[in-house]
């Protein structure tokens, strides 16, 4: 489904990504882990097309097609999703609003009417409450105000909401108690199916204990230096990063 | 002749042919003559610095309408909220047109300026009232000169009008260009409610500069709520010069919604005569072209115990430049006054112009009075997050400028006004949005 080949990245002069392969199937859960600063966020921006990073090697293919120079949008459109690490607040528009408003475009682009009410407001009944969100929380601004966790849970009922086919989620577990935690990973886990993958960011183990990946890569100084499997998260969480440095080195 | 000249020799033949027992004769002389002092102001005074009135001024512009003009109701309703009932006061061409308006005379006086500068039985409230709160600055002169047209308005102590009253000025064309001087004159009892919806509308794509004088008396504990819709034809220029008295526990609010239009001022200017008064100015500014629009505004606070509220909103695309100058002046005996005022604006292309400048002056010790100004782009991480969920770039930047603008429209009282004005931003902004604004 993705496919990540020699991928070099960064911002003026300065390289951030240095030579990333990557490559996801469906069905897939990937784990990226990784110390502070070694490109993980940038990683998750660029997959889903933020302009302030330029690509200067390399491809991104997703389903065989190279998707480096589509919008955000239109990458949107042929279903990648990312659960921000800081979803942005933008008072005065409502979630209901927003997400509407997403859904709409997504399907304008894809040749299709507007979803009728109906079926939007009982789509928007049934996943709020696959995710424990109180109904009134709909109607509120987006993300103004909100919590550290009922941010993160308003990016996963996007994404239950969006159904993409490749979910990007960056630090999703920072900011999370653990009951809010095992909503948002329970939330995940019933929205998989053998179409769609799951790439998870995080720094710590304790979120895969929820949502189990099948990979799981250590990102480090721009590269993917080690891959594994979920045993690899447990070795880190253990160990730390600094046995894995030194692996590198030698 | 320039049109200074013009209209001081029009003034001798308007007033010969005004009824000469007029109540306001001796006024209208007076302002003439103060006119012709001060003129037309230019950019050497402080408070025209950013705005240039030559290039109208350079027009040929007429100062009487030749002809009357009839128009059909169908071809301006849009132009009214006709969802709902309303009152309705009309003027085509400076003229009033019995034909579209809507009075009343049932329990207070919903007409015309003409009819009460010309009956006895008025008498007595325009020498109470007219003229009483304005400022002596030379384009309130001169409307006060050519005063003969406008809205009148009377509410008596404890009535709550029922329906929205609506000031509409259509302009035909009917001359190449045209100079208006609308004066309206309202009067708030105590106790009573009101809300007034007022545009200034041209027809045609000849030039028009209107030059208007409103004065509101808000009587204790009055509450009036006043929307400004100024999205008129690029051709039409408007000064609006409104003055504002309130009396003790009055709160009155005022929305200026400026989308069109080629060169609009507002001079804008309430003063609070009694205790717990409450002054809301609320502003959406949406320019394009080569479009101007000048906010001046005044709070003038004389008593203590009161409150302000300013809020002005803009979004600057193209060429278009704006102004904000917002004046707030305590006076010694104004203490416990809660003042804020805070203008936001944002610039779409690299040749729009803002101008923003807050002026407290405060002569009170025991105040709160705040400020805040603002002038940036659209939030570039915003934008990506909207766009990451599929929503286009148009759309996501509209989503963006509508968000920015909303927290002014919450406070518009008239649900249809709220939709109208709604979508009148979607249209300036260019785009149907996915949800009903």
């Amino acid at each position: 489904m993705l496919d990540i080949k020699n991928l070099h990245a960064g911002v003026e002069d300065k390289d951030i990504l240095k030579g990333i392969n990557f490559h996801v199937n469906p069905g897939e859960v990937h784990a990226i882990m990784g110390p502070n600063g070694s490109g993980k966020s940038t990683f998750a921006s660029i997959i889903a097309g933020k302009e302030d990073f330029e690509v200067t090697k390399g491809e991104i293919l997703l389903d065989g097609q190279d998707i480096i120079d589509m919008a955000p949008e239109e990458r949107a459109h042929k279903g990648i999703f990312l659960s921000f690490q800081y979803p942005v607040e933008i008072p005065g528009v409502t979630v209901t609003n927003f997400i509407k408003t997403a859904i709409n475009e997504t399907r304008k682009a894809k040749g299709l009417k507007d979803m009728p009410a109906g079926e939007m407001l009982k789509m928007i009944k049934e996943k709020a409450d696959l995710l424990e969100i109180d109904r009134k929380f709909l109607s509120r601004s987006l993300n103004e105000g909100f919590s550290g966790g009922e941010k993160k849970r308003n990016e996963i009922f996007q994404l239950a909401m969006l159904e993409p086919k490749l979910a990007i989620l960056d630090e999703t577990d920072s900011g999370l108690d653990i009951d809010a935690l095992k909503i948002v990973a329970n939330g995940v886990n019933k929205l998989r199916n053998p179409k769609n993958a799951v790439v998870l960011i995080t720094h710590y183990q304790r979120l895969l204990d929820y949502i189990v990946p099948d990979f799981v890569h250590v990102l480090m100084d721009g590269k993917i230096v080690k891959s594994g499997t979920k045993e690899l998260a447990y070795e880190l969480e253990e160990k730390g990063y600094d046995w894995i440095k030194e692996e590198v080195k030698a | 002749m320039n049109l200074k000249e013009k209209l001081i020799s029009s003034f001798l033949a308007f007033e010969d042919y005004l009824e000469d027992d007029s109540p306001i004769h001796d006024l209208r002389n007076t302002a003439i003559k103060n006119f012709e002092v001060k003129g037309f102001p230019t950019k050497k005074d402080e408070a025209w610095k950013y705005t240039s009135l030559n290039s109208l001024l350079k027009e040929d512009l007429s100062v009487f309408p030749k002809q009357e003009s009839a128009i059909d109701f169908k071809d301006v309703k849009k132009y009214f909220l006709h969802e709902i009932d309303t009152y309705k006061i009309v003027f085509v061409d400076g003229i009033y047109s019995s034909f579209l308006s809507s009075t009343t005379h049932e329990g207070m006086d919903i007409c015309l300026l003409s009819a009460a500068l010309s009956k006895d039985k008025y008498k007595p409230i325009i020498e109470n009232y007219f003229n009483k709160v304005v400022k002596e600055d030379s384009l309130t002169s001169l409307n006060t000169a050519f005063a003969k047209e406008g809205a009148y308005i009377f509410i008596p102590k404890n009535k709550e009008v029922e329906k929205p009253v609506e000031i509409i000025n259509f302009y035909t064309g009917s001359e190449a260009a045209l100079m208006l001087q609308p004066r309206n004159l309202i009067i708030v009892g105590e106790n009573a409610h009101i809300q007034i919806i007022e545009r200034h509308q041209s027809l045609s794509t000849n030039a028009v500069l209107t030059n208007a004088v409103t004065e509101l008396f808000c009587e204790k504990r009055s509450m009036v709520d006043y929307y400004k819709i100024q999205n008129d034809l690029p051709e039409a220029s408007l000064i609006d010069n409104t003055y504002i008295k309130q009396e003790r526990d009055s709160v009155c609010s005022l929305h200026t919604f400026s989308f069109g239009g080629k060169l609009t001022r507002n001079n804008l200017n309430f003063y609070q005569w009694g205790e717990h008064c409450n002054s809301i100015l609320k502003g959406i500014t949406i320019l394009e072209e080569k479009q101007h629009v000048d906010h001046n505004t005044l709070v003038h606070h004389i008593a203590p115990n009161c409150e302000s509220h300013q809020d002005y909103k803009g979004i600057f695309d193209d060429s278009s430049t704006g102004v904000f100058n917002g004046k707030i002046l305590v006076e010694r005996e104004a203490q416990k006054l809660d003042a804020f005022q805070q203008n936001n604006n944002i610039l779409i292309s690299d040749k729009a112009t803002i101008n923003s400048k807050p002026q407290l002056e405060i002569f009170a010790d025991d105040v709160k009075c705040s400020h805040g100004c603002t002038i940036g782009q659209l939030d570039e991480d915003a934008l990506f997050y909207l766009r990451s969920r599929g929503i286009g770039q148009k759309e996501a930047r509209a989503l963006l400028m509508y968000a920015f603008a909303n927290n002014v429209l919450e406070s518009v009282k008239i649900p249809e006004l709220k939709k109208r004005i709604n979508r009148l931003i979607a249209r300036k902004i260019g785009v149907s949005l996915g949800f009903d604004l």
